[in-house]
């Protein structure tokens, strides 16, 4: 506990000295007093909510569709090699469109609005956790799979009590990339097309010179990423209790 | 040369090892035995230095240069080196010559000149367990520490092996711990066994096996000394087994 | 059902194209051209027209951004993966600037380093760390321990860890390059004269459809060209871990 709190205060420490001794521009970089200040007065202001929630808003609904999306289709076309090899091509020539290319498309058809960031969340939200869902459940200890079906476990058997077990970290950590992305993309239509939202604060502050503000708006950003951030990786640990990596002593 | 000194290790509130003391000699070739579960592994590795005992100590006399043969061979080889290179990795320190020529002479020593440039997942249990004796032989430790190295491979191999490490303990002279749940394979193979019982365990009994070497598979095993002292120590197991079952 | 597979590899994207074209091209919505038309003006446009003065910007501030944030996230990944304690007190720095959502940053970005280059590069860098570095530290820690053990007998801790983190660290690299992809394309629509990003917004805001379509097809070909690259090496570097695994 100690650590990570004296690593944290050590930072903020050398960033206000930086600023105040003057190695830092503080027309590039405010001084830390000056952003938490500014920080504090925000959680009192009423817009200020309101754009976290726009936020929110656009990022649970883009992750939860891409999730409904990616995790069964993952594990249904990565269970079946020959439904693996026939989709292939489709998705490694789609996943790596960047879904901001869409972001002129998005404007077009769906206007500058939550849907536009809606679709734009969950477009770039489903390729990672589709891929890492495929890998995970490609990527299976054969012995594992082998001692299976000498057990007699059928297809689907062998899918829930090998294949998704041993797709699961995978999976778990696909979901934290995933969730990161989301969020990603819905800022990124506040800030190109300029949808409701804390981008589109963020934005404004900087157009207006008041850098204390953008600044302090972008460590909100940071911290509603942190904080779901530290939702997926708590459910993502709980997933793995069993994984050597969380295995500590090896008895 | 080594000596453990009452030894004993918890995790936590749980203990594993109660106190163990005994000691090895040069070139002695010493197994530890005792039912599953009794902590023999945690014993070994607090002995290798990759656990840190709760109390007591380990002594081992010189440079303290050891290593270690795990049962499970196929994680303890690195799959993306060949035999030749998981065999010099741990040698990087001595030179070009000196290594290659201990590589050689140590995967000949096992028998698997023929396999060289292959990779581990390319060969069979026993033939992988193999190279980590050769890699081990080739480090040139003072102590090879064996926990249930044959526990994995089936009966044949492992009879094969077993008279494989004999040879290589003659050839190369090293003193030899050797953890094993077999008790054949411990009066087959040792000098002395030294019997743990349950856990938390401690040693219950020291026994000098007294068999003429060089051994055999099937004349050894035919000696009336061999029968009794087998039977020694099963029964000893047995006895401690009965005293802590519910 | 094995000979339908590599067929089906071929046809289902054909006829998926096929679709596209069939609908495209008696659709009357001006946002969706006839395919045929979007070819044509990518011909015009993309062969090679606009090459060198989009295309190789775009191309030359991604692989700059990449490379610096791979070197990066794997040196300090590796560190961070091995020591516990370093890792704590990291943590929650690394978690907060990770979870900063990248465009957030770009304002940030315009006003420190201005709109050049070297803007596009840190920012595109900057994104990239963070799922090298995750998967770095998730790839040592998830090390199986019998071959953690193992190395440390033998004093090759160090040259053990990257090998054998190296597939879960590709895992990161993958996902680190489609958000290279995306991080070049934000920064060259809001702060850029040049390259793709910026020529397909700029379509978009002339209502230039078909060059903007055209676009888009680039940056798909563009990803996946990339993936393409990333597979072929990753293929020739991990063909051990496929192998072991196969």
């Amino acid at each position: 506990m100690i650590a990570p709190a004296a690593a944290v205060l050590a930072v903020l420490a050398l960033w206000e000295l930086a600023v105040r001794t003057g190695l830092l521009n503080e027309r590039h970089v405010p001084a830390m007093t000056d952003t938490v200040a500014e920080l504090a007065s925000l959680l009192g202001d009423d817009d200020f909510w309101v754009a976290v929630g726009h936020t929110l808003e656009g990022w649970a609904l883009g992750l939860g569709i891409a999730a409904a999306l990616a995790i069964p289709l993952g594990i249904l076309i990565g269970s079946s090699p020959t439904a693996y090899r026939s989709v292939r091509f489709v998705i490694e020539f789609l996943r790596p469109i960047p879904s901001v290319a869409l972001v002129p498309l998005a404007v077009l058809i769906y206007g500058v609005g939550l849907e536009s960031k809606v679709f734009l969340a969950a477009f770039a939200s489903f390729w990672p956790l589709l891929v890492q869902t495929l890998y995970g459940v490609r990527d299976v200890d054969p012995v594992a799979t082998d001692t299976a079906r000498s057990f007699g476990l059928g297809r689907l058997e062998r899918l829930y009590r090998i294949k998704l077990p041993s797709a699961i970290p995978y999976i778990a950590t696909g979901l934290r990339i995933s969730s990161a992305v989301a969020l990603i993309l819905a800022v990124t239509a506040e800030i190109v097309i300029g949808s409701a939202g804390l981008g589109r604060e963020i934005n404004i502050a900087r157009q207006g010179g008041a850098i204390e503000l953008m600044y302090a708006l972008i460590i909100t950003t940071g911290l509603v990423g942190y904080g779901l951030n530290a939702l997926t990786t708590r459910a993502e640990r709980r997933v793995l209790h069993w994984h050597p990596s969380q295995r500590q002593v090896a008895a | 040369m080594l000596e453990v000194r009452h030894l004993s290790k918890s995790y936590g509130d749980t203990p594993a090892i109660g106190d163990v003391d005994f000691a090895v000699a040069e070139r002695e070739f010493v197994s530890v035995v005792g039912p599953s579960g009794c902590g023999k592994t945690t014993l070994l590795k607090c002995i290798a230095g990759l656990l840190a005992p709760t109390s007591g100590e380990v002594k081992l006399e010189g440079d303290r240069v050891m290593a270690l043969v795990f049962q499970e061979y196929s994680r303890s080889l690195m799959p993306w080196l060949s035999v030749r290179k998981n065999v010099a990795l741990p040698l990087r320190r001595r030179s070009k010559e000196e290594r290659a020529r201990l590589v050689e002479e140590a995967v000949e020593a096992v028998g698997l000149r023929a396999h060289l440039d292959r990779y581990p997942w390319q060969l069979s249990g026993g033939m992988q367990q193999r190279v980590a004796i050769a890699r081990a032989l080739a480090y040139q430790p003072q102590i090879l520490l064996m926990d249930e190295p044959f526990a994995s491979v089936d009966a044949q191999t492992r009879a094969d092996l077993e008279d494989l490490i004999l040879e290589v303990r003659e050839r190369y002279d090293v003193t030899i711990v050797f953890v094993t749940h077999d008790i054949d394979e411990s009066v087959y193979l040792s000098d002395r066994i030294v019997v743990l019982g349950p856990s938390p365990t401690t040693v219950k009994e020291i026994l000098g096996v007294d068999l003429p070497r060089p051994r055999d598979q099937v004349e050894t095993k035919e000696l009336p000394e061999f029968a009794r002292l087998r039977a020694h120590v099963y029964r000893l197991i047995k006895r401690e087994e009965a005293r802590v079952a519910p | 059902m094995r000979r339908v597979a590599p067929a089906l590899e071929v046809l289902v994207p054909l006829a998926l194209l096929g679709l596209w074209a069939a609908w495209s091209a008696s659709s009357d919505t001006f946002y969706y051209p006839p395919l045929t038309d979007i070819l044509e003006t990518f011909n015009e446009t993309w062969v090679f027209e606009r090459v060198g003065s989009d295309v190789v910007p775009s191309l030359l501030r991604l692989t700059a951004g990449y490379l610096i944030a791979v070197v990066l996230a794997v040196a300090i990944g590796i560190p961070l993966g091995l020591n516990r304690t370093a890792r704590r007190a990291a943590a929650p720095i690394v978690e907060f600037l990770r979870a900063i959502p990248p465009p957030a940053l770009l304002p940030l970005a315009i006003v420190v380093i201005g709109v050049g280059n070297s803007m596009k590069v840190a920012l595109i860098a900057f994104v990239c760390l963070w799922p090298v570095l995750l998967n770095t530290i998730d790839g040592i820690r998830g090390i199986d321990p019998t071959l953690r053990d193992t190395a440390r007998v033998y004093g090759v801790s160090r040259l053990a860890t990257l090998p054998a983190a190296a597939p879960q660290i590709f895992a990161g690299m993958r996902t680190s390059l489609s958000l290279a992809v995306i991080m070049m394309v934000i920064s060259e629509m809001v702060a850029s004269t040049n390259g793709i990003g910026f020529f397909v917004l700029q379509s978009q805001r002339s209502f230039a459809i078909p060059e903007m379509w055209s676009g888009i097809l680039l940056l798909g070909i563009l990803g996946y060209a990339l993936n393409l690259l990333f597979a072929a090496v990753e293929r020739r570097v991990l063909a051990w871990h496929r192998e072991a695994h196969a």
